[in-house]
C-alpha cells in the first residue's frame, strides 16, 4: 500500500531536495509529490505519495521531521484524512461521440474546460482510483492526453504544531547568564 | 555610527562570538578575502596539508573538548575534499562547522572555474547546510550553523559563502537570537517513562547497561557512573563510548560487538533488561539483529527520536538528553531504598557470578612473545604508560580494535576513533586537532601502516607547529584487517593487501624535522615508548609487529554475537 505523507515546510532553497533525499537515499520511488504555498507565504504544504516498505514508514517520517526546514511531517496513510487529485485530460472527439463523452464526464463529475471541433479538455477531481477509471473510460473514445496533479491531502484530525521558540545566541546567553 | 566591515571580517567576528580560538583550513582563490582578514585577526588558523584533514582535525578538536570544531576550504576541489570528513562527523555525531568558499554569486551555475555544487553535494553529508547569497544574512547563518551543530544530536553543518559575500561591505550588528522554528530538540525525557524505567530496573534480575557515544556527547559520564553504581549492573561501552565509564571501573565489562569481549557479548545475550543509553544498535554491535539480546526487555534512551525503533524496538523508549534523563532516573532510584532497588537479591548475585565467570573464562588478555612484538603487547604498553589519562586517536583496522580492547580510558573524550564511517586516515589529523585543543595532554596517534600513509602529508603540520604528538605506527606490513578477512573467509588468497616499501621512519621524521625510530624487538618496546613520551616534541615510532596476528574475539558477519570465534583455529597436530 502507498504511504501518504503530509509536510509543512519552510519555503527555502534546498528544502525540497532534503525531503526527497530522505526517500531517494533509501531507494524509494516517489509516486507523486505536490507542493504549494500556505496562507503563510514563508511556508509550503507538501503531499508525498510513496511506496515505502511498511516497517520503514515510521523511520522515513521521523527522518523528515528531523530536517531543519520541516516544521511537521505526518503520516496520513492510516489516519483520518481526505486525499484528492486532479486530472486534466484532452480527448479527441468525433462528431458521433461528443454527446457520449459529455455524458460520461458528467457521471464522473468532470467539467469541460475547453471545447473545440477536435475534442474536449476535461477537468476532474477525486480519489486517485476514481480518476483512473475516468481516464480508462475516456481512453475508450480515442486518443487522450493526460496530466495528473498528484494527490493533495488534508488531515481531519487537529495536529499540534510544536515550534521551537527563538533562543539566544551563545554570546548573548553568556551575557545574560 | 554604522559598524561597516567586510563579510570575511564579519565571519571572523561571529566565530569569536561562538568562542572559537582556532580553526583548520586550506586557502584558495575564492577564500582569498577570508584569508586576508585572517592575516590580521587574533583567531588562530592552522594550515593543514589536505582539506580532508582539516575536517578530521576539527573533529579531533571537537571530540576532545565537546566544543564545535571548525574547518575551512576553498570552492570546488577544496570543498569536495571535505566530503569524507563531513560524513565521518555525521556518522559519529561530532559538532563541526565547515566554511567553504564558493564562486561569486553571479557566476554560480555557469561552470565557473573551481565551481562545484557544494550545497548539493554536501546535503546528505551534513546535519544541515547553507548557501549564503546575501551578505546581511551571514551573521545569522553562522550562529544558526553553530547552534545546529552543537545541540540535539550533534553533527556537521556546512556554510557555503560566495566570494562576493566575503568581499562585500556591510553594517555588522551582532546577532542576539536564533529562530529555527522547525528545528526540534528533545532534551527533557518524559518523567512518566523515566519512572517506568526505574521500575523495570528494580524488577530486573539480569540488568545490563549498554552505553555509547551519546553519553559522551551529552557529557553524562558522571550520571552514567552513578546509575551503574546505584543499580550495580555490569556495563559495556561501545567503540564510540569508551571512557564514558572509567576503564578500571569494577562494573565495566569492556566493549561489545564484532571484536568485543566474550563477557560483553554473553552479557548482552543473556540479560533480561538491556539499558541502552545513547546508542544506535549498530550492526557492528548487534551482530545478527534477530538474535541480539533475545531475552531482554529494552530501555532505549536517545536524543534522536529517529533512533528509537530504527533497529530494535524498545519496550520503553525515552527521548531526551542522556544527562538530564539519567539525572532524573538516578534521583528516582536514590529515593527507593536499596531493598526496593533489588541490588542484593539472589538473582542479581547469581548474575554477577555468571558475568565474572565469563570474564575469567575468556579475558581480553594482551598477548606477547619473546621473539617478535605482538600488536596487543603494544597496546598493553600504551595502556601502562598513559595510565588511562592520555588522549589516544586511532586509525581504522586491526590496530584500532586492539587499541579499543586493551587501552583503558578513565575519562571521556580521551579515545577518538572513526566509528561509524571507519575512515582510514583519521588517526593523525584528529590527533593534531586534539593536541591543539588540549596542549596539556599527552596525545598518541595509534595508526596502521596503511592509514598512516593516507595522512603522511600531515607530518608537515605536526612538524611546523612543533606539536608533541606521539605517532605510533603499528606496522604489520599489511592492510591487516582486510588481510584477516581474506585469510578467514577467502581461503587466504591475499589480494592487494601487501604494504611493502614503507619509508624509513627515522629518515622520514628527520625529513620533517623531528625524531623517529623503528623497533622490532619486544624488549625495545617499553624503552622506546618512554623515549617517545619523554621527547618534548613530536615523535614517530614505527613498530614492526607480527604480520599475521588476527583480532579476536570475532563475530563473523551475519552471526549472532554469542557465536563469536574466540581464538585462531589451532593447527591440527601432525601424527608421528
Ligand atoms: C578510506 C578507507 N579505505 C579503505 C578502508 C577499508 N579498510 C578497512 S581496514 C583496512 C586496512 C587498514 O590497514 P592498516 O592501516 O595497515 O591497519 P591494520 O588493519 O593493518 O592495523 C582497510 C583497507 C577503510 N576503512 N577506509
Ligand atoms: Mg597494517
Amino acid at each position: 500500500m502507498l504511504q501518504v505523507i503530509s509536510l509543512l515546510v519552510e519555503n527555502k532553497p534546498g528544502a525540497l531536495m532534503r525531503i526527497t533525499g530522505v526517500l531517494s537515499a533509501r531507494g524509494y520511488n516517489i509516486e507523486s509529490l505536490t507542493v504549494a504555498r500556505t496562507l503563510d507565504p514563508g511556508l509550503s504544504r507538501m503531499t508525498i505519495v510513496v511506496d515505502v516498505d511498511p516497517n520503514l514508514r515510521q523511520q522515513v517520517v521521523k527522518q523528515m521531521n528531523k530536517l531543519v526546514n520541516v516544521l511537521q511531517a505526518s503520516d496520513l496513510t492510516d489516519s483520518p484524512a481526505v486525499c484528492r487529485e486532479m486530472v486534466l485530460l484532452r480527448v479527441r472527439a468525433t462528431l458521433e461521440s461528443r454527446t457520449a463523452i459529455l455524458k460520461e464526464a458528467e457521471i464522473f463529475g468532470a467539467r469541460v474546460v475547453d471545447s473545440s471541433p477536435e475534442g474536449f479538455a476535461l477537468e476532474a477531481t477525486g480519489h486517485s482510483e476514481k480518476l483512473e477509471e475516468f481516464i480508462d473510460v475516456m481512453r475508450s473514445y480515442g486518443d487522450i492526453d493526460v496530466t495528473r496533479s498528484g494527490s493533495v491531502a488534508v488531515s481531519l484530525e487537529p495536529r499540534k504544531l510544536r515550534l521551537q521558540p527563538p533562543v539566544p545566541t551563545k554570546a548573548e546567553a553568556a551575557k545574560v547568564g | 555610527m554604522p559598524n561597516m566591515m567586510s563579510g570575511a571580517r564579519m565571519l571572523l567576528e561571529c566565530l569569536v562570538r561562538e568562542g572559537v580560538d582556532c580553526f583548520f583550513g586550506y586557502p584558495g582563490g575564492v577564500t582569498l578575502p577570508l584569508y586576508d582578514a585572517v592575516y590580521e585577526h587574533p583567531i588562530r588558523h592552522v594550515l593543514v596539508r589536505h582539506e580532508q584533514n582539516a575536517c578530521f582535525a576539527a573533529e579531533g578538536y571537537a571530540r576532545a573538548t565537546g566544543r564545535v570544531g571548525v574547518c575551512c576550504a576553498t570552492s570546488g576541489p577544496g570543498a569536495t575534499n571535505l566530503v569524507t570528513g563531513l560524513v565521518n562527523a555525521l556518522m559519529d555525531s561530532v559538532p563541526v562547522v565547515a566554511i567553504t568558499g564558493q564562486v561569486a554569486s553571479k557566476l554560480i551555475g555557469s561552470d565557473a572555474f573551481q565551481e562545484a555544487d557544494t550545497f548539493g553535494i554536501t546535503r546528505s553529508c551534513t546535519k544541515h547546510n547553507f548557501l549564503v547569497k546575501n551578505l546581511p544574512d551571514l551573521p545569522q547563518v553562522i550562529h544558526e550553523a553553530f547552534y545546529i551543530a552543537s545541540t540535539g544530536r550533534p553533527g556537521p553543518v556546512l556554510v557555503d559563502i560566495p566570494k562576493d559575500v566575503f568581499q562585500g561591505q556591510a553594517h555588522y550588528a551582532p546577532v542576539s537570537a536564533i529562530h529555527l522554528p522547525g528545528y526540534k530538540v528533545f532534551t527533557e525525557g518524559h518523567t512518566g517513562q523515566i519512572r517506568r524505567a526505574a521500575q523495570m530496573i528494580a524488577e530486573a534480575q539480569r540488568p545490563f547497561v549498554y552505553a555509547g557515544g551519546g553519553i559522551i556527547a551529552a557529557n553524562a559520564s558522571a550520571e552514567l557512573r552513578e546509575l551503574v553504581e546505584l543499580i550495580d549492573a555490569p556495563a559495556v561501552c561501545t567503540l564510540m563510548g569508551l571512557g564514558a565509564l572509567p576503564g578500571n571501573h569494577p562494573n565495566f565489562i569492556s566493549m561489545p560487538g564484532m571484536h568485543g569481549s566474550y563477557a560483553a557479548n554473553m552479557g548482552m545475550t543473556h540479560c533480561d533488561l538491556l539499558i541502552a543509553l545513547g546508542v544506535r544498535f549498530d550492526d557492528r554491535v548487534t551482530g545478527r539483529l534477530a538474535a541480539f539480546a533475545p531475552h531482554a526487555k529494552v530501555i532505549h534512551v536517545d536524543i534522536d527520536p529517529a533512533e528509537i525503533g530504527k533497529n530494535r524496538n524498545p519496550d520503553l523508549p525515552i527521548v531526551g538528553d542522556a544527562r538530564r534523563v539519567l539525572a532524573k532516573l538516578n534521583r528516582m532510584l536514590r529515593e527507593m531504598d536499596s531493598a526496593a532497588r533489588n541490588t542484593q537479591s539472589e538473582a542479581r548475585q547469581h548474575w554477577w557470578r555468571q558475568v565474572r565467570a565469563w570474564q575469567s573464562q575468556h579475558p581480553l588478555a594482551p598477548v606477547s612473545s619473546d621473539s617478535e612484538i605482538k600488536p596487543q603487547h603494544v597496546m598493553a604498553e600504551i595502556d601502562r604508560i598513559s595510565g588511562g589519562q592520555a588522549i589516544v586517536t586511532s586509525d581504522v583496522g586491526q590496530h584500532q580494535m586492539w587499541a579499543a580492547q586493551l587501552i583503558r580510558f578513565h575519562e571521556p573524550r580521551l579515545w577518538l576513533s572513526s566509528g561509524g564511517l571507519g575512515s582510514m586516515g583519521f588517526g593523525l589529523p584528529s590527533a593534531i586537532g586534539a593536541q591543539f585543543a588540549r596542549p596539556d595532554k599527552l596525545v598518541f596517534a595509534v595508526v596502521g601502516d596503511g592509514g598512516f600513509q593516507m595522512s603522511i602529508p600531515e607530518l608537515a603540520t605536526v612538524g611546523s607547529n612543533g606539536l608533541p604528538v606521539k605517532i605510533i605506527v603499528v606496522n604489520n606490513g599489511y592492510l591487516g584487517m582486510v588481510r584477516q578477512w581474506q585469510e578467514l573467509f577467502y581461503n587466504n588468497r591475499l589480494s592487494a593487501v601487501t604494504l611493502d616499501c614503507f619509508p624509513d621512519a627515522a629518515k622520514l621524521a628527520a625529513a620533517y624535522g623531528f625524531t623517529g625510530r623503528t623497533i622490532e624487538r619486544p624488549e625495545e618496546l617499553a624503552p622506546a615508548l618512554k623515549e617517545a613520551v619523554d621527547e618534548p616534541g613530536p615523535y614517530l615510532l614505527n613498530i614492526r609487529v607480527s604480520p599475521f596476528e588476527n583480532v579476536y574475539p570475532m563475530v563473523p558477519a551475519g552471526a549472532a554475537v554469542n557465536e563469536m570465534v574466540l581464538a585462531p583455529p589451532q593447527p591440527v597436530p601432525v601424527p608421528k
